[in-house]
């Protein structure tokens, strides 16, 4: 059984379930504020960027445009994997209007983990956990304000060392 | 003797130059060299990375020891004359024997064993002694309960008796994770010191289940620190566990603990203890290994002293780190119990004013043991000391096992894969524990059992493509030699036997390794099959225990393999981590 909870405010829980879960769009709920439009576009599941090997290439189909690194962009995750079939990873922003955050991992089969839509007035605080076919760069956009940002690490994947 | 003790006295003034310090006044029990100026006003001291060795030892420092990117020809990145040179010790002192590897067979004749615990107890009862009551604390950095057949056999019990008799006041592990939790919490039950670990948590399913943990709140699996009155001064020690146990060990032995060296939960607790516990020093008693200290103490601020393990580096004096918050001092008190490391503050106006280490060789000749302590030590060693105390054979050479590629002890057990269970190829765990043996000594069972017993020594025989085999060494290699410390676990290459290859230390994982031949001289096919046996794996296997494997190849006579190990070094001819002469 493996459970992560994220953390929301108020009563707003996410569980999310198994490892490697991919495509968890749609969990959420239709932020208010949001333009209509947007909405709509974001609705969508994103079927296209979950076919892109390459990271960049998911990006763009994504989101149509691409990220700058940014230290407001938090990610927490291990330098080396205990296990690489549930790698735990979890990232926070203190940046505001924050609209999505997503999860990519370079040299996966498939590029892109996971993209969760952030409604208004909600912590952007997502922890989730992926899985890893080698050591690789993980990164993590935030959409906010319209911009993305991001952060990237690598991730270690090992078979297992000697110690001293 | 005499000649010996004569040697010491020379080899003193040696010690002198590296600790900066006149001597004083010779003490009844205790050789002059262990009379220490006074200074401050707390003394911490500090061991490390033991691995249970009761008795006194003979053990080699390495001849490579290669650093790569920023660190090549930093401390501890260095080995014999050029360690020597960069910390200013005479070429044939004591000192030299005790930290190089330098002239390492004449020098173990003239200045004899160190360690030991009945004369590190009568050493630490003198340093205590020199300070007066409640003015020192003793610390173990952990590898305390691992290395021996008796702690091996005892499950580290007996290690936590030595432990309380000599006074650890609090530790921190890595081996003993690899007894699993339930032999952990039963010691740690009996122990009378604090277990500190700040960077050991519980998984979300042990969590979830209700695990027992020292902090559900947070899920922090033991006491991350403990706050120690010495001399009048409030003094916070935090525990730092070896980050990568699951990794570098069976997951099986901490299915529910999360590790990781987690340096944002370390600075919070610093924080913590500054802010409102009002501490005067804050020390990290770690056993990340050396590298990777360095680079903690650049991004944690507010701690004074990291006393390092694990990488089992004895580093005569402190390496000073600036960070954002002023200065950390990191230290590494080599292993196996030759060293132990004393850490005298001056704590004045609420902060450390000034400090003052030393990292003390403990020379059996110039201690008397403890008769205490020995009575324990023998009392425990008697059970087994007929089964272990056989002649097995005859050490043809000096057998050694630190080096970041190969030492002749795992030649030797290489050899006995290769042979014993009939394969083309033997891997071997890069090991930093083990004792050294000199040529023409008797080996036992009980010195077989000083490189080999851990608690999943089972061998395999599996087959594997030339390509898997890469993979392994290249996967290994970067845990020596990836730039980044954080990515490095410590310990040293997997050793191999029947394989020969060419290693680029400071490439990039995957492009490190090349030039792989078989015994044979053939080229190691990445396509091919072959048959590798090997031992310590962190899968479950069900062979022969390494121990036994060994001891049949030595009891069956075989003419010992004295092929040079076939590893040729790439890209590092002017590192100071590769002795060039002895």
């Amino acid at each position: 059984m493996s459970i992560t909870t994220s953390e929301f405010l108020g009563s707003r829980r996410l569980v999310l379930k198994g490892a490697g879960v991919a495509a968890l769009i749609g969990l959420g709920v239709i932020p208010f504020g949001v333009p209509q439009a947007l909405a709509a576009a974001n609705d969508k599941y994103p079927e296209e960027a979950f076919k892109q090997k390459n990271e960049a290439d998911a990006i763009k189909a994504l989101y149509g445009k691409t990220a700058e690194p940014s230290d407001k962009v938090k990610m927490d995750a291990p330098e080396i994997a205990e296990n690489g079939a549930v790698v735990p990873i979890s990232a926070t922003t203190t940046l505001s209007d924050v609209t999505s955050i997503s999860f990519l991992v370079s040299e996966n089969p498939i590029s892109l983990i996971a993209t969760y839509r952030i409604p208004a007035g909600t912590l952007p605080s997502v922890a989730n956990r992926i899985k890893m076919a080698k050591t690789s760069n993980v990164t993590v956009i935030v959409e906010a304000g319209g911009k993305l940002y991001s952060a990237q690490k690598e991730i270690k994947v090992t078979v297992g060392g000697c110690g001293g | 003797m005499i000649i010996r003790r004569r040697d010491f006295l020379r080899a003193s003034a040696a010690a002198t130059l590296v600790a900066g310090v006149p001597r004083l006044a010779r003490s009844a029990d205790t050789a002059s060299v262990y009379d220490l100026e006074r200074f401050g006003n707390a003394r911490i001291l500090h061991m490390t990375d033991t691995h249970a060795q009761l008795k006194p030892v003979l053990f080699r420092e390495p001849g490579v020891n290669i650093g790569v990117g920023a660190m090549a020809g930093q401390p501890p990145h260095l080995v014999g004359k050029a360690f020597l040179d960069r910390f200013g010790i005479r070429p044939d002192s004591a000192d030299a024997y005790a930290f190089t590897c330098v002239e390492f067979e004449k020098a173990a004749v003239r200045f004899g064993r160190l360690g030991g615990f009945a004369h590190l107890k009568t050493l630490v009862d003198k340093l205590r002694a020199d300070v007066g009551e409640k003015r020192s604390i003793l610390l173990d950095g952990g590898d305390l309960w691992q290395g021996t057949g008796l702690a091996n056999a005892m499950n580290g019990a007996d290690m936590v008796e030595v432990a309380n008799l000599l006074g650890i006041e609090a530790m921190t592990g890595h081996w003993e994770f690899t007894y699993g939790e339930q032999v952990l919490r039963d010691n740690l039950s009996r122990f009378k010191g604090e277990f500190l670990a700040q960077n050991v948590f519980l998984t979300e399913e042990a969590a979830f289940n209700d695990a027992k943990a020292f902090d559900p709140a947070s899920g922090r699996v033991f006491k991350p620190s403990v706050i120690k009155e010495i001399g009048g001064h409030r003094v916070a020690i935090i525990g730092q566990a070896f980050p990568y146990v699951p990794i570098a060990h069976p997951k099986r032995f901490t299915p529910d603990w999360k590790f990781g060296i987690r340096d944002e939960e370390l600075q919070k607790l610093v924080d913590g203890h500054r802010n409102n516990d009002k501490v005067e020093a804050v020390i990290l008693l770690s056993h990340n290994g050396m590298d990777v200290d360095l680079k903690l103490a650049s991004r944690v601020t507010g701690i004074d002293v990291i006393l390092g393990g694990h990488t089992h580096d004895a580093i005569p004096i402190p390496i000073t780190v600036t960070n954002a918050g002023g200065v950390t001092l990191v230290t590494n008190a080599g292993s196996n119990g030759k060293f132990i490391g004393v850490l005298d503050l001056d704590l004045t106006k609420g902060k450390v004013a000034n400090v003052r280490y030393r990292l003390l060789p403990v020379f059996a000749e110039l201690l008397k043991p403890d008769p205490a302590m020995q009575a324990l030590i023998d009392k425990m060693r008697d059970p087994h000391s007929d089964e272990w105390s056989d002649k097995l054979g005859t050490a043809d050479r000096l057998l050694y096992r630190r080096g970041n590629f190969s030492g002749t002890v795992d030649q030797l057990i290489c050899d006995a894969l290769v042979n014993e269970l009939n394969a083309e190829i033997a891997l071997s765990p890069g090991f930093r524990w083990g004792l050294t043996t000199l040529a023409g000594q008797p080996l036992t069972m009980e010195d077989v059992l000083s490189e080999t017993a851990i608690t999943y020594p089972e061998t395999y025989v599996a087959t594997m493509t030339g390509g898997q085999i890469k993979d392994v060494l290249e996967d290994v290699c970067d845990n020596l030699f990836n730039v980044d410390p954080y990515y490095q676990q410590g310990g040293d290459m997997v050793r191999v036997g029947g394989l020969a290859y060419t290693c680029t230390p400071g490439e990039t994982v995957g492009k490190r390794i090349s030039e792989l031949k078989l015994g044979n001289g053939k080229h190691l096919e990445a396509g091919k099959h072959y048959k590798v046996a090997g031992w310590a794996s962190v899968n479950q296997q069900n062979g022969a225990p390494i121990w036994d494997v060994v001891a049949r190849h030595l009891r069956s006579g075989r003419p010992p393999n004295r092929d040079e190990p076939g590893v040729t070094l790439k890209g590092v001819e002017d590192n100071p981590g590769i002795a060039r002469h002895g």
